[in-house]
């Protein structure tokens, strides 16, 4: 569908003429990529250079694919469409003759990929020159770990769509937001890594979405999960694909039946 | 009798102004209550995933920057008490580039009320007393646990450390405000100074090269909200740049910074020149 791909481009545009709102991204993110990494060198220093199988070089890896990942996952949630819900907008989406969820789909991918390019790898290069970074020795890694990224930013949408989707039914969808970006930044392993947790954790992250739009992605890329090991991780992420995208689809539906737009 | 002025029409006194809008704000954010609720269990998770974390890594490695976990808890409680504080009444103060876009700050301009107070007042939010209420909590656990004793003067640095700490956050927060008017579009690069800082104070301040700590202390006085006054409160050694006796620093800090913070305002307001019509 060359609508789908020209909606991708446009969005991927309309990002890339935000030039200073980027720099700033840019900055403020390696910044914060600093700090945590700081925090868990002063960890792993004072538990004598290893800390449950992360090296300081490999915690410096996570922490700057994770701060990369970071604004194409879109991690602290998005509130556009549970807005275009609440004020009728959402009846002009619902008329175009392309689907509600295609089109927001290309348009995340559009973003994403400007978010990746744009805000993703000056971090992680301002992080390879002042920390290192651990490489995969796997080459496998690289491409395994691309399509484990493409996944994630689809669970994170499909995820991030139903939060939004819920305006159909709440007046307001603050809380909510915050409530789901607050356990999104634990338990995708965003703030540390799931395997840290302690194990009653660690179950919960598991059976959850979560790890799989970052912590899987940062693991294949990285190379600290071999390819072949992370191959069963690229799996639950496309069993999480097939579950939210049904699952948004069914609340969509749902929603539209419900729904009401005043005005014309 | 029937020449006497309504007393509706009587210049109102600055304080009854404060007390007014703040007043209609409280109001107004209790009238929504699933909501308000909703919203205050997000600001509790926010923080509580904010202390599992140095938890979680507390567990696996013992000690963080030289500090225990109930000493590094008074440091986060801490912190996070004197964020929250500064985040109810100033946080909110960067969507000053979506009014300054949109041309709605001319309407707050002509009112005869100072603008900080105007904005500081329309964004008031109730529901960062969740932050409020877990940092206090945390950090008065944490003080009896990690084995604080009060003496006259380490009794007044507990108690004035958290609200010299929100006077720096909230020079912090305006100043971020006034760099709006130079970068609309730039919004985020205050955060690295905001909601940054506030990831450096809620974490001890050794754990951070000297480069950084001494960014995070001359610069933004991060390091001077939480972590110093715990080390002079605890009687801990500190470490380079940080010496426990710079706990008592933090009232100059926030005084300097609020200086600035004022001229930064000044000339970010006599800079402005409207964009709507």
């Amino acid at each position: 569908m060359p609508a789908y791909g020209r909606i991708a481009a446009a969005a991927f545009r309309q990002y890339s003429t935000y030039r200073l709102a980027t720099a700033a991204g840019v900055f403020t993110n390696s910044v914060f990529g600093l700090i945590r990494a700081s925090i868990l060198f002063a960890a792993i220093g004072g538990a004598g250079g290893e800390l449950a199988g992360y090296t300081a070089l490999q915690a410096a890896t996570y922490v700057w694919l994770g701060q990369a990942l970071l604004a194409p996952i879109e991690a602290f949630g998005t509130r556009e469409i549970s807005q275009r819900v609440h004020q009728g907008d959402i009846a002009i989406d619902l008329l175009r003759p392309t689907s509600f969820l295609g089109l927001h789909y290309a348009q995340k991918l559009g973003r994403a990929g400007f978010l990746m390019l744009g805000r993703g790898l000056p971090p992680l290069l301002i992080g390879a020159l002042i920390t290192g970074l651990a490489l995969p020795e796997n080459p496998w890694s690289y491409p395994l770990g691309l399509l484990s990224l493409l996944l994630a930013i689809t669970v994170a949408f499909l995820a991030d769509m139903m939060v939004n989707l819920a305006a159909f039914w709440l007046v307001e969808t603050r809380g909510l937001t915050v409530v789901y970006t607050a356990t999104m930044n634990l338990l995708s392993g965003f703030l540390i890594p799931i395997v840290w947790f302690p194990d009653w954790l660690l179950s919960i992250a598991r059976a959850t979405p979560f790890p799989s739009m970052l912590q899987t992605p940062v693991d294949t890329l990285s190379g600290r999960v071999g390819p072949l090991e992370a191959l069963p991780l690229v799996a639950v992420q496309l069993v999480w694909v097939a579950l939210l995208a049904v699952a948004a689809w069914a609340m969509l539906r749902a929603g539209v039946r419900s729904v009401e737009v005043q005005g014309g | 009798m029937a020449e006497q002025l309504d007393p509706r029409d009587r210049p109102v006194s600055t304080a009854r102004m404060v007390l007014a809008l703040y007043g209609s704000r409280l109001r107004s954010q209790a009238s929504f209550r699933t909501s308000f609720l909703a919203d205050l269990l997000g600001q509790v998770l926010i923080v509580g995933t904010e202390f599992l974390e140095l938890w979680v890594i507390l567990t696996q490695a013992g000690t963080l920057g030289g500090m225990t976990l109930p000493q590094v808890a008074v440091v986060y409680g801490l912190g996070a008490l004197a964020f929250g504080i500064a985040d109810m009444f100033f946080g909110e103060i960067d969507s000053l580039s979506t009014q300054i876009r949109s041309g709605r700050l001319e309407t707050l301009l002509i009112r005869p009320a100072p603008l900080l107070l105007q904005i500081s007042s329309l964004d008031l939010s109730l529901r960062r007393l969740g932050r409020i209420a877990v940092g206090l909590g945390i950090y008065v656990t944490a003080l009896g646990i990690a084995g604080f004793s009060a003496t006259p003067a380490t009794a007044l640095l507990a108690v004035l450390a958290p609200l010299a700490g929100a006077l720096v956050f909230g020079a912090l927060f305006t100043m971020a405000g006034a760099m709006q008017f130079w970068l609309v579009d730039g919004r985020e690069f205050a955060n690295a100074f905001t909601y940054g800082g506030n990831y450096v104070a809620t974490t001890p301040g050794a754990v951070f090269a000297l480069p950084l700590r001494a960014f995070f202390t001359f610069v933004v006085p991060a390091t001077l909200v939480a972590y110093a006054p715990t080390l002079a409160l605890l009687g801990l050694p500190g470490p380079a740049l940080v010496p426990a006796w710079a706990g008592w620093l933090g009232l100059p800090a926030a005084a300097a910074a609020w200086a600035l913070a004022f001229l930064l305002w000044r000339a970010g307001i006599r800079r402005y020149t409207g964009a709507g019509g």
